[in-house]
């Protein structure tokens, strides 16, 4: 058979029966290397076992105020007590639930943000990018021009103006990334039409839709979860700095942005009010943000490696 | 013939995630001086790779040079390029061993105009004033037979074509009088006509400097209208080294006599079938202990997978790594 | 089918691009890919398309498949005329006419599996599902020399060479009468080059298959093709049988590109006078009056740059648009 050739031994790694621990190897190899994604991976599993188990590892009601204990230390400096393992806040809350309950805010924010921005993104920049032309540059014209606006300053006014309710900020961020994933998204979905396999689908007789889901799409996911990792971690971000100038969710919800801003006015005399919640966003952001480096690196050339 | 480059023994390693690619195995090879020496192979070949380490430029991590030596009997004296100071092998590159890749556009600078780059490299070579190295550039202009090199001097890269481009890699290549010049794939981009355009440049050159040249190609039609000498790799290693002649007259390794049958000729009455080799070029990343051909070649018998075959001399000038004797149609005697 | 009738009929076929636009669309220049372009291909025949880049013949073989849609021309598959074609009728006929591309490393969806790439035509036309295109995939990997076994991998596990076969498999799979084989193997190291081109050869006679081979290698297509047309700048310059060619070409172009391709003798090639042509091919964009050869011909004489050469036969099945050619 032509192309065939099987003596001794095997021609090409296609035929060397791969086994189960083969594989294992050949995975764990990229772990070894890949360890920011592994700390990535971590810190941000961490913060996503506190937000779905929250009710059994606190002890405390975050909304529970007792000003009898307020502003106590954490538990291992002088002051503190076990009950209380990060201290008090200034309403005498207890910190170490009010943190592990904001995970909850930060992840349904950054989750179903990038849930909104994605859907509405990609399904603008895939027709932006499909259709082409005339229609492609009326529809990212404005898309470039919310791009081009500061973004801080443009969230904090609309924010403003709405109010303060874990729905407005989830839409704000829902809404006002769609432009990123659209441009994207365009920008992929235009390289991927003038591939030849687009070519040889068309020359087979697909039509429209077929390129689009069987075509496209498949060969959007790489880059575009990539992103999204990044983008999660990102609201994450905006969403302390939201809290913190006092336009996130309303006050008494236990969010790490608001936790901030209570701590704010006593950072010099109750330094930890404002810490650990600090701590807690950089750990979620850059957990997401690691774990987004390492999705790019893997995803890319995984899907390029070849034998030959 | 005196001998201007020699190299023994080099092997090249690159680490990788998958593995350990063992992509120069043992090459060892004379030059002589005034010669056209052909390094012809397939992808997967190690020929490049030969180069790149003869040249220091293989990226250091992930690739090695495990051992070997390349011996370069310059006019100033000899010395082993392998164990050269990165700094030193700047100053040989260019200014002593002149080089030509495939591909131009990747080759120049796209942000400097070609005339600068020219000049660039006679005033850090040949130490010229700026003056000078314009003038001597646009000499070299000329003498690549690049039309207009005043106007030339001044364009980017970008604004010529292949063939242009290719020629003033040349130029850069020529431009301080180097001993050896390395050219790998020189003409495999370009159009048929342009690419004999470029091959009747090098031979003039050749003629006019008298400089010592590699070409590595995978073209033995290249190879046959320009080479003295031949040398084949397969698998990392060299299969066959012979003089032009001998090389396609009798060809003694059953992968060059593979290759030769598996061209169509213009100078021949078809077959209704090309001899293709079955099939394909060696994973690298499996060290071999046996003939890397061994699996492709219809002539391979038990003693092909118990060794590596070494290079031995059947005839004056011509060696080849083979257990088999291919005229005899048996064996050979060891 | 009658062997001798003709399958494929190109005539006077245009493509022209328009390059230079803005937001407000002002196009400006025309670049004639594709310049009045005249052929017929028999049936089970290989007609060998030859030129160098930016002559067109790439253009040509998409334009011919109206994967391009033709600035003007005409094209019969047998006879259907496919440039007033409906869509959907055109759809319909392309289980007729598919394509081989050029580049084995870009042509396979890198997230489907060999079994999907290789079923999707006969997927989109609805002709076959389940088991029974499970067997079909098997066998045409069969028929191109690879392991059925290998339609749950991925492009990505293959060489050049497998992948090419592959291409040629889904190429196949809808019982095609018409391949445009679009430089297949230029990709592909030499080794297996002779592989693919003989598995070509094989598939022409087991299956009666009609190509269009587009290729920039004159030995490749003198060994596979039956005739050859020599293209330059968008334009047909001489077509012939492959030996007529090769033994008279009446082109001055023909000439110099036949003299400029290596060959693999030594002996041949020291004694060997190459006709080298002066300057570069010039921008299809602006092409140069007259014939369009002519600035860089040794041959050319005044009124070459004023009248266009007519093509025609000067001797049976050998065609020559050049005012010199007797």
């Amino acid at each position: 058979m032509e192309g065939n050739s099987m003596a001794a031994g095997a021609d090409n790694l296609l035929d060397v029966k791969q086994t189960f621990w083969d594989r294992l190897r050949y995975f764990s190899l990229f772990l070894k290397r890949d360890t920011s994604g592994i700390i990535g991976l971590t810190l941000f599993g961490i913060v996503v076992f506190a937000a779905l188990f929250a009710p059994v590892i606190t002890q405390y009601d975050p909304l529970d105020q007792n000003l009898a204990d307020s502003k106590l230390p954490p538990s291992w400096t002088a002051g503190g007590t076990r009950d209380h393992p990060l201290g008090t806040d200034n309403l005498g809350r207890d910190l170490y639930s009010r943190i592990i309950y904001g995970a909850r805010v930060s992840l349904t924010v950054g989750f179903i943000g990038v849930i909104i921005a994605l859907s509405l993104g990609v399904l603008i920049g895939a027709f932006a990018g499909y259709i082409g032309g005339k229609f492609d540059a009326i529809i990212m014209a404005p898309i470039n021009l919310v791009l081009s606006l500061p973004y801080m300053l443009f969230v904090v006014f609309v924010a403003s103006v709405l109010g303060r309710s874990l729905f407005n900020v989830i839409m704000i961020f829902g809404i006002t990334n769609a432009p990123i994933f659209a441009r994207v998204t365009r920008g992929e979905v235009i390289r991927i039409r003038e591939t030849a396999y687009v070519e040889s689908a068309v020359c087979a007789g697909a039509r429209w839709w077929r390129i689009i889901f069987d075509h496209i799409l498949p060969n959007l996911i790489g880059p575009l979860i990539t992103l999204a990792t990044f983008e999660v971690s990102a609201m994450i971000f905006y969403e302390a700095g939201l809290g913190f100038i006092g336009l996130s969710v309303p006050p008494q919800v236990p969010s790490w942005g608001n936790m901030l801003a209570a701590g704010r006015l006593y950072l010099t005399s109750y330094p930890w009010i404002a810490t650990f919640p600090g701590v807690a966003i950089m750990f979620a952001s850059m957990g997401m943000n690691l774990v987004g480096d390492w999705l790019r690196d893997v995803l890319d050339p995984r899907l390029r490696r070849s034998r030959k | 013939m005196a001998t201007i480059l020699d190299v023994r023994n080099l092997t090249t390693k690159f680490y990788t995630l998958e593995g350990v690619v063992n992509a120069v195995n043992g090459v060892s090879f004379d030059l002589n001086k005034g010669e056209t020496l052909a390094i012809v192979g397939e992808s997967g070949s190690g020929k490049s790779v030969t180069m790149m380490s003869i040249l220091g430029l293989i990226p250091t991590p992930p690739g090695k040079v495990e051992q070997g030596e390349a011996i370069f009997h310059r006019a100033q004296g000899a010395c082993n390029l392998l164990e050269l100071s990165p700094k030193q092998m700047r100053d040989v590159r260019g200014g002593q061993i002149g080089f030509v890749f495939q591909d131009p556009i990747s080759t120049l600078n796209p942000v400097l105009t070609v005339g600068e780059q020219i000049s660039e490299s006679l005033t850090r070579h040949m130490g010229m004033t700026k003056f000078q190295a314009r003038e001597r550039a646009l000499e070299l202009l000329n003498d690549v037979g690049i039309p207009d090199p005043e106007l030339r001097y001044g364009c980017y890269p970008f604004q010529l074509s292949g063939g242009m481009r290719q020629r003033v890699v040349i130029a850069i290549a020529i431009a301080c009088d180097p001993q050896i010049i390395i050219a790998d794939e020189p003409t495999t981009a370009l159009d048929v006509t342009i690419q004999a355009q470029v091959i009747d440049l090098f031979k003039k050159l050749r003629e006019r400097l008298g400089v010592t040249i590699i070409w590595i190609t995978h073209d033995l039609g290249v190879v046959a209208g320009l080479a003295h000498r031949v040398l084949v790799m397969y698998g990392g290693r060299p299969v066959e080294i012979a003089q032009l002649y001998d090389l396609y007259e009798h060809p003694s390794h059953p992968y060059t006599v593979g290759l030769l049958g598996a061209l169509p000729r213009l100078d021949k009455r078809e077959a209704r079938r090309l001899v293709s080799i079955e099939g394909t070029p060696p994973d690298l990343l499996v060290p071999l202990k046996h003939c890397p051909f061994a699996w492709r070649c219809k002539y391979a018998f038990p003693r092909c997978w118990q060794a590596i075959p070494p290079l031995i001399t059947i005839e004056a000038l011509h060696q080849i790594a083979c257990f088999y004797d291919l005229e005899k149609g048996a064996p050979r005697d060891e | 089918m009658n062997n001798s009738e003709t399958l494929v009929r190109v005539i006077e076929l245009k493509k022209y691009f328009l390059i230079g636009g803005g937001l407000l669309g002002k196009q400006h220049r025309q670049v004639k890919a594709v310049d009045g372009v005249t052929f017929d291909i028999q049936h089970g025949e290989t007609l060998g398309l030859v030129g160098e880049s930016g002559c067109g013949k790439s253009t040509t073989g998409r334009a011919i498949l109206q994967l391009y849609t033709p600035t003007s021309g005409l094209v019969y598959l047998g006879k259907d005329e496919l440039t007033t074609m409906k869509s959907a009728d055109l759809r319909r006929l392309r289980t007729k006419m598919q394509m081989v591309f050029q580049d084995p490393y870009a042509s396979l969806n890198p997230r489907h599996s060999v079994q999907k790439i290789i079923g999707e035509p006969l997927a989109i036309h609805g002709l076959m599902q389940g088991k029974e295109l499970h067997e079909r995939v098997a066998e045409l990997l069969t028929l191109v020399g690879l392991e059925p076994a290998y339609m749950s991998r991925f492009p990505h596990e293959f060489s050049g060479g497998q992948r090419q076969r592959i291409m040629i498999a889904r190429a196949l799979s809808l019982n095609p009468d018409f391949l445009v084989c679009d430089e297949p193997i230029s990709a592909l190291d030499v080794s297996i080059q002779a592989q693919v081109v003989n598995l070509l050869q094989r598939l022409q006679e087991q299956l009666g298959l009609t190509y269009l081979f587009i290729a920039h290698d004159l030995s490749m297509v003198k060994h596979i093709s039956h005739r050859i047309a020599v293209m330059y700048l968008g334009k047909i310059m001489e077509m012939a049988e492959s030996d007529a060619l090769f033994e008279q070409p009446l082109h001055p172009y023909t000439q110099s590109l036949i003299s400029a391709v290596p060959i693999p003798n030594p002996r041949l090639e020291e004694k060997r006078r190459k006709i080298i042509l002066k300057g570069e091919p010039p921008s299809p964009a602006n092409p140069p009056k007259g014939c369009v050869f002519h600035p860089r011909c040794i041959q050319a004489v005044a009124e070459c740059g004023e009248v266009v050469p007519e093509f025609r036969e000067i001797h049976p099945g050998h065609s020559v648009a050049c005012l010199l050619a007797r």
